[in-house]
């Protein structure tokens, strides 16, 4: 699947099918931290990716205050 | 057994939200949000039905999902985007947030910093030496609260969630600021010269306020602001999420715990540290010396 990750922008193509949490887990990345996106809608944490899906990883967290 | 949305019972479920031991279908979701907001405003007394309310929009997520939630409660909120001069950063989050107002049929409030006020952030903090958030911080807080006085508007609402004010308060905590911890309120009411500030944001957390741009087809600033990458802030929050991650709620229970048994204690050290206020000899807003922190600003940096 392709994997698109933010802040910085880089794209990785990863094998599927794969749950949502196996995917963070193997990148490093918290479950509180980002959102899993695919089309115009989210996946959840145990939701499963294809080896066909386009998904963004995308951080929530943002710095003003 | 499949997971099931909390309030419909439908099992197309879009996310899961540990600290609320729930899951949500897309329309449960968005229906739980303007919910927290709706709560928040009526627990804290922060709008009355009817008033005027000028909401500080950046382009981000938080501030937009703010506006488009007032708008969908029948408030009558008019944005206010202030333009910061920070290059590309700010040519895109003024273009998010004008589609936004387009799209909603709402009105804007623009003030250009460069062209309204003759300079832009990163000049000011080159200038006075200091970081720049210190600088843009200023600018909003000075005209956000003009900007609410000239269009008669009763108060300002601002997109700070759940974890900007944990997070501001864990800085606030680790440095016993007794000062900055009196004031840190949801609502700051209105004052000689200053319009009521409320945060209809605080019961949702960032995470929350991300889902419902992407769910409400909400297209909003992704990028950081450059500025912002490696402050302290950040790091707050980042410290705050691991904490969330073993023990979810934990942010919820900080903040929410702070207003019901410790905020009031702090309450003598803020009105000890407030002096008189008069109005500004140069723009007229209150200050507690001759000319404002704002028109100081300007000065030094329009000077160079």
């Amino acid at each position: 699947m392709k994997v698109l990750l933010r802040n910085p922008r880089r794209d990785l193509e990863i094998e599927g099918p794969k749950r949502v949490s196996a995917l963070l887990s193997e990148l490093g990345v918290r479950r509180e931290s980002v959102l899993v996106i695919r089309g115009d809608t989210l996946v959840p944490h145990d939701g499963l990716l294809q080896d066909d899906d386009q998904v963004e990883i995308r951080p929530v967290i943002s710095g003003g205050a | 057994m499949a997971r099931t949305c909390r309030r419909c019972r439908a099992t197309d479920v879009v996310i899961e939200l540990r600290r609320h031991n729930a899951s949500f279908c897309k329309e449960c979701f968005r229906h739980h949000v303007r919910e927290q907001v709706r709560r928040a405003i009526d627990d804290f007394d922060m709008l009355v039905p009817g008033e005027r309310v000028l909401v500080a929009v950046s382009g981000g997520k938080d501030s937009l999902a703010l506006w488009d939630i007032l708008l969908d409660l029948g408030y009558e909120a008019d944005g206010l985007y202030l333009g910061l001069g920070i290059g590309e950063y700010s040519d895109s989050s003024g273009e998010a947030t004008r589609t936004f107002a387009a799209r909603r049929q709402a009105r804007l409030v623009e003030i250009d910093l460069p062209t309204d006020h003759g300079f832009d952030i990163p000049t000011a903090a080159a200038v006075t030496k200091r970081v720049p958030c210190s600088a843009c911080g200023l600018s909003k807080r000075h005209l956000f609260n003009s900007a609410a006085r000239d269009g008669g508007y009763a108060v300002v609402a601002t997109g700070h969630n759940l974890d900007d004010e944990a997070a501001v308060l864990l800085g606030n905590v680790l440095r016993w600021d007794a000062d900055y911890l009196g004031r840190q309120q949801p609502v700051l009411p209105a004052t000689d010269g200053f319009v009521r500030k409320v945060k209809p944001l605080v019961r949702l957390d960032e995470r929350e306020m991300a889902a419902y741009c992407v769910l409400s087809g909400i297209d909003y600033i992704v990028e950081e602001c450059p500025n912002a990458v490696g402050n302290k802030h950040l790091g707050y929050k980042e410290a705050l999420n691991v904490i969330e991650d073993q023990s979810p709620g934990s942010k919820n229970s900080f903040y929410f715990g702070f207003l019901a048994r410790a905020a009031d204690r702090f309450n003598q050290d803020t009105a000890a540290d407030q002096g008189a206020l008069v109005a500004c000899a140069s723009c007229g807003s209150p200050t507690t010396g001759t000319v404002c922190a704002f028109c100081k600003l300007v000065e030094k940096v329009v000077q160079v």
